[in-house]
């Protein structure tokens, strides 16, 4: 990117831009190199006959996705979404808008699909597949973090991010991959985690993290790995072994563990929630990622699987693993499979089996961002919508002061980080500013009214990208943080309310 | 039969059958293809009783575009007020193709009239709304308006044959119902009335290879039909085993 990169000015309220063509066309992904798509399996560069390749894929793709097949035939452009998605308001970019995005896609299919994109080609609304389209593939569905919201104002739900992943698995197909991804896919595909941290690595930082509870607090919190019979097995994102403010939120599940007495390991070998296989539309690589947590539950011999706090991890383990790598009879079948950290903590929490200390808290004021593919592509819980209350319970349980941000910003119709989907890389940075605004306009919002200076998540791309934005944007870098952050600042180590 | 009332007859009996094969094409073709993963919109129904009464407001009210802002709440008025009329004149336009007429179409025959009064207003605003803002703009096709237009050309010739250049509707029903008994009989020749059927004909076969077939899309699609529930049930598509 030449010249010097700024965030949009906060004017005070979320404005739709006008339409300017062309605005986040430089925005692009680093292409993946020769040898790190041939280690994925995609062809190493695009062949010379791609556009065969690229059609017969995409032929594929529609008869094995109900969605896609679907989502392609029956848009009206009615134009509900046209103005929801935040890579558009931050971008005023056309092709930001789901169903401009998706009319890319749509366009070819008409092309090369359907009788009356072959017979009548333009007046029918069909584009042939050309160098042209091809760029705006690459560039405009990277530009894309799957995040549902447009779908959650669709008529028929229409997801943009199926179109999405489809059409990065068929530019994949082609030799054409974002360096980024498919790097992250290789690390926890070969090593166990995206960041690449090694067995001792990880023992170093688990080293770490029990000296500071111990220096803090004076309790003998452990953080085991690879204890074969522990009762659970815990999966993180990695980037909590590593990352601030991530790290924080791994000390608080530490500090659960062991205030709740219960035998629990971390895995070197299953040492990744996360899984980017999902944002390429890969279902082998997805499937393959999510193997390793079964298959070390499996050899752990533990009896509960419980998720860390990262979104789309949440959302492939809750909603994909059991169809991926199921059954799970193997496991303890009274408690659910797997389990996110936030069920666990708040159903002991309402047992009782956890003392509180709000005043731990009392220098901040709370606002929660529902993290996208929670709201949107999962659940917690018992009841559809408990994975907004139950972590916003366990806020409330451990903090005294937390305000929602506006309606219209929060629960299903959250909007994204910026930054999820693969496009938390640098190269992206301004596009990611520009994403966020939305975002950030409804957290200055709160922080005008209530004075908020803590902007608390449960997914570690959202603690990354807001770590990274937030001085951007002139805020502190410190004010974002995980719930279990907050819940290891107010859990009284070895105090019980009595179970 | 003069030469007219043939290709007429023909022409009825080619729109059906392509607006039958192609919808009947659709829908298997959709049901053959999996749905690998399971992809709810969450908050979701966790059960299929749950999904049935996600649906039918969607269906009846079109309740999705209830959570939008101004551009589409215009469109909730012009878009539902449009289907219900539709419905309605459809509805009415049973009494053509029976004999003898049942008491529930000779019922709703006032109100289907009125959904025609209504029937190109709420077309006007479909097409107008298309010209608001600049995003509209740039993601309408040609197909867009083209649908509209047919739309308001059958709804306008319509209230012509009702109003103005009256037809004789012993005729006009001789037609009908020959049509669907089999027993094909000569059409009017009303030149408003062959344009009013020329014109449903045509949209009648565009409507399988169109984005018409939303109509089938809400019940679908899978972020609205499936069920919440990946934990309890295990969900296996047959390529993805």
């Amino acid at each position: 990117m030449a010249g010097k990169v700024e965030a949009p000015v906060l004017g005070g309220k979320i404005e739709i831009p006008k339409v300017q063509y062309g605005a986040s066309k430089d925005q692009r992904v680093i292409p993946a190199k020769p040898d790190l798509m041939q280690k994925l399996n995609f062809p190493s560069e695009r062949p010379p006959d791609w556009r065969e390749r690229f059609l017969e894929k995409m032929a594929e793709v529609i008869k094995k996705y109900r969605s896609v097949r679907l989502f392609l035939d029956i848009c009206v452009r009615c134009g509900a979404c046209t103005d929801k998605c935040h890579f558009f308001i931050g971008t005023g970019d056309p092709r930001n808008m789901p169903v401009y995005r998706q009319e890319m896609m749509r366009s070819v299919y008409r092309r090369y699909f359907t009788t009356g994109g072959k017979l009548f080609r333009k007046l029918a609304g069909a584009e042939d597949l050309t160098e042209q389209m091809l760029e705006q593939w690459a560039t405009y569905y990277y530009q894309c973090s799957g995040c549902r919201r447009c779908s959650v104002f669709c008529p028929y739900g229409i997801d943009t991010a199926e179109i999405t992943y489809a059409a990065r698995e068929i530019m994949d197909s082609i030799g054409i991959g974002s360096k980024y991804t498919l790097e992250i896919i290789n690390k926890a595909e070969t090593i166990g985690n995206n960041l690449g941290l090694t067995e001792p690595a990880l023992r170093n930082t688990l080293d770490f993290v029990e000296e500071e509870i111990k220096e803090n607090t004076g309790a003998d919190v452990k953080l085991p790995l690879n204890v074969e019979g522990a009762d659970i097995l815990l999966v993180t994102p990695s980037a909590d072994f590593f990352a601030t403010p991530h790290i924080e939120s791994l000390t608080g599940y530490a500090k659960v563990f062991h205030q709740a007495g219960v035998s629990w390991t971390l895995s070197s070998y299953a040492s990744e929630a996360a899984n980017f296989g999902l944002f390429v539309g890969n279902y082998a690589h997805m499937k393959a990622i999510n193997k390793r947590i079964w298959d070390m539950a499996r050899q752990l011999k533990v009896k509960r699987v419980i998720i860390g706090e990262c979104g789309h991890a949440w959302r492939v383990l809750y909603s994909f693993s059991n169809t991926l790598n199921g059954p799970f009879d193997f496991l303890d079948s009274r408690y659910k499979v797997p389990q996110h950290i936030c069920e666990f903590t708040l159903d002991l929490a309402k047992k009782r089996a956890f003392k509180f200390d709000k005043s731990a808290n009392d220098n901040f004021t709370v606002t929660f961002h529902d993290s996208c593919n929670v709201a949107r592509g999962s659940r917690m819980g018992d009841t559809p919508g408990d994975q907004f209350t139950m972590p916003r319970e366990l806020i409330n349980l451990t903090c005294n002061k937390f305000f929602d941000m506006p309606e219209g910003t929060i629960k299903e119709k959250t909007f994204c980080c910026g930054a999820g989907g693969g496009l938390l890389t640098d190269e992206l940075i301004d596009l990611r500013l520009k994403a966020a605004v939305t975002r950030m306009q409804a957290y200055k919002d709160v922080k005008e009214k209530h004075n908020v200076n803590f902007l608390a998540l449960i997914c570690a791309i959202c603690k990354a990208q807001f770590t990274k934005i937030l001085p951007y944007y002139k805020y502190d870098m410190e004010e974002v943080g995980g719930v279990h952050q907050l819940i290891s600042n107010a859990i009284v180590l070895g105090a019980k309310e009595g179970v | 039969m003069d030469t007219l009332s043939i290709v007429f007859n023909l022409l009825a009996y080619a729109a059906a059958s392509i607006f039958i094969g192609g919808l009947l094409y659709r829908i298997v073709q959709y049901f053959n293809t999996p749905s690998p993963l399971k992809i709810p919109g969450t908050p979701a129904p966790k059960t299929s009783i749950g999904v049935v009464f996600r649906l039918l407001p969607e269906i009846l009210f079109f309740r999705t575009l209830l959570r939008g802002g101004v551009a589409e709440k215009i469109l909730w008025v012009g878009g539902w007020f449009f289907h219900v009329s539709l419905f309605f004149i459809l509805f009415r336009h049973v009494r053509f193709v029976t004999y003898p007429v049942p008491g529930f179409v000779m019922a709703v025959q006032q109100i289907g009239l009125a959904a025609a009064h209504l029937f190109p207003f709420a077309l006007l605003i479909l097409i107008v709304r298309r010209f608001l803002n600049d995003r509209m703009a740039v993601i309408s096709l040609f197909q867009d308006y083209f649908v509209l237009f047919l739309l308001l050309g059958i709804g306008l010739t319509g209230i012509i044959l009702k109003y103005f250049l009256r037809t004789n509707l012993v005729d006009v029903k001789a037609f009908m119902l020959g049509l669907v008994t089999l027993s094909p009989a000569p059409v009017p020749h009303s030149p408003v009335f062959l344009i009013h059927v020329i014109l449903a004909a045509i949209l009648v076969i565009y409507f399988p290879f169109s984005k018409l077939l939303h109509a089938w899309g809400v019940l679908m699609s899978p972020t609205r039909a499936q069920t919440d529930n990946p934990r309890e049930v295990r969900h296996v598509a047959p390529w993805a085993k």
